[in-house]
């Protein structure tokens, strides 16, 4: 029951690391889009 | 074929977190999503030789704009033909192999920048480039259908907004990388574009390795098929050579096409557009905020509408594209005219809204018609319309536009007869979502040949990933 709950943390720490991997990168690339877009608005 | 890059080797064990699948397919597209950001480099690219200004030997900015047409091209043709091989060795090789093609694409195209040689950047960007655009755009596709079939719409949403994601993060990168390494004999583009060539490929790298197929017959924990059956939405299975003998595909085709022209249209004159209709209001560098606002609202509209999409149908999703679509081409000339801004803004961050929707659907679409089995390589078959779209919407674009200026209509005025035309496509796009029936029973697999046909799935591949493989999420 401990392995178990154990490798389903790790499981779960590799997933939000894996989501971060991507969604790190994104959010940066919306924000450089986004703050080029608001000069339309200045 | 045996060994890491098998078929088997990519299905996934009991413990298996499904949603580990939407960022491997990400880790792709956002790379991929790089080839709308190629422009980025024109400017550059024409200042080789001549560094601060382009030389008598640099490069003209016409034979640059091959290399993301050739590009373009190829994404639709291997698309097209390596579909059925994607089928056949399922996600993880033909990611791999895209890897391999994208991230090579850049080093090829830098040596063709280091040499000086124009053909050579066709070849690597442009031509191997191109074969890893289209591999990488639809391998992860029939995946994410099969791991999430209560909400296909959502999950190939997720991955097709990567693709209009990764423009965001390549241009800023690009830049980033062009200023770090330029000199006083260099405009650091072949560098960047080695750096660039290395990190993509270790990014797809890592979605390749980390995808998995579901087992045969795998549904998510406590979820059954709907009882009351939804025409629109088949149980059975079309083969991918079957699929091209359908009315249903090439109305796809259509809906596909006539979209994306008219979506292509309007998108590549959105910065001059602007400008001219407001004229004294509206700078360059407003013109390019305008743009980047235009792409959010395109990859905010992959997600948006074909999360949608599961809800209110596939088929009243590409309605609600046409019949808004065609009542906001038809007004862009009128608000413009009227000179509000707002208004005008709003209206073509709808319009690429549906522009990204129409997109981001079609896989889902596709699946509800023609089954879950083939449709990664049924999607990459029916790319060739985007390939079609990205030649002809253009073309059409600037032919009417000059046209019209020749006849001595206002620069400013030039575009309403296009807006008009692009909304004749809509209609015709809308007819032919109209015709769209479920597919007739004789196209339709019959379930004892399902697992033999081509090899595909055979009998003793989905007997061991039967005895293997019972986990549920």
């Amino acid at each position: 029951m401990k392995n178990s709950r154990t490798h389903s943390v790790a499981d779960l720490l590799l997933l939000l690391l894996f989501w971060l991997y991507v969604s790190v990168p994104l959010a940066w690339g919306i924000w450089s889009t986004l703050q080029k877009a608001l000069t339309l608005f200045n | 074929m045996s060994g890491f890059f098998s078929r088997q080797r990519a299905v996934a064990k009991p413990n298996y977190n499904r949603w580990m699948v939407p960022p491997a397919a990400l880790a792709v597209h956002l790379c991929i999503g790089q080839a709308y950001a190629f422009s980025v480099f024109n400017s550059p690219l024409t200042r080789i030789i001549g560094i601060t200004e382009s030389a008598p030997d640099d490069w003209k900015l016409t034979s640059l704009g091959w290399i993301f047409s050739l590009a373009i091209v190829f994404l639709g043709l291997s698309a097209a033909f390596g579909g059925k091989w994607l089928e056949k060795v399922g996600p993880r090789l033909t990611m791999f192999v895209a890897a391999c093609c994208f991230g090579g694409g850049f080093l090829v195209a830098a040596l063709g920048v280091y040499l000086h040689q124009i053909w050579i950047v066709y070849l690597g960007y442009g031509v191997i480039g191109g074969v890893g655009l289209g591999l990488g755009y639809v391998s992860p596709v029939s995946t994410l259908i099969k791991w999430f079939p209560n909400r296909r719409g959502m999950a190939t949403g997720m991955a097709i907004m990567g693709f209009g994601g990764g423009a965001m993060i390549g241009a800023p990168l690009s830049i980033l990388l062009m200023e770090h390494f330029q000199s006083a004999s260099s405009v650091g583009v072949m560098e960047t574009f080695i750096i660039m060539g290395c990190v993509y490929f270790l990014s797809m790298l890592i979605g390749s390795f980390t995808i998995r197929t579901p087992p045969e017959n795998w549904q998510p924990k406590g979820w059954k098929p709907p009882i009351v059956q939804n025409d629109m939405i088949s149980q059975h299975h079309v083969h991918i050579d079957q699929v091209l003998k359908t009315p249903q595909f090439y109305l796809l085709w259509l809906v596909l096409c006539l979209n994306v022209t008219a979506g292509i249209g309007v998108l590549g004159q959105a910065s001059v557009m602007i400008q001219e209709i407001f004229k004294g209001t509206i700078s360059a560098a407003a013109a390019a905020g305008f743009v980047g606002l235009l792409s959010l609202f395109n990859m905010g509209g992959r997600f948006f509408w074909s999360s949608a999409s599961d809800f209110i149908g596939r088929k009243n999703t590409y309605f609600i594209f046409f019949v808004f679509g065609i009542a906001l081409y038809s007004s862009v000339p009128t608000i413009g005219a009227s000179g509000n801004m707002g208004l005008f803004i709003l209206l073509y961050a709808l319009i690429l809204s549906m522009y990204g929707g129409v997109f981001s659907t079609i896989p889902a679409y596709l699946a509800d018609i023609f089954g879950t089995k083939y449709v990664g390589g049924i999607h990459g078959r029916l790319l060739t319309a985007w390939a079609t779209a990205g030649v002809l919407g253009p073309v059409l674009i600037n032919y009417i536009r000059e046209f019209q200026i020749e006849q001595g209509v206002a620069k400013a005025d030039a575009y309403s007869v296009t807006m008009y035309i692009m909304a004749g496509l809509l209609s015709l796009g809308f007819i032919c979502n109209a015709l769209i029936r479920p597919v007739h029973e004789k196209h339709h697999i019959k379930q004892e040949d399902l697992d033999e046909i081509d090899g595909i799935f055979p009998r003793s591949d989905a007997n061991e990933s039967e005895q293997t493989l019972t986990g549920k999420k």
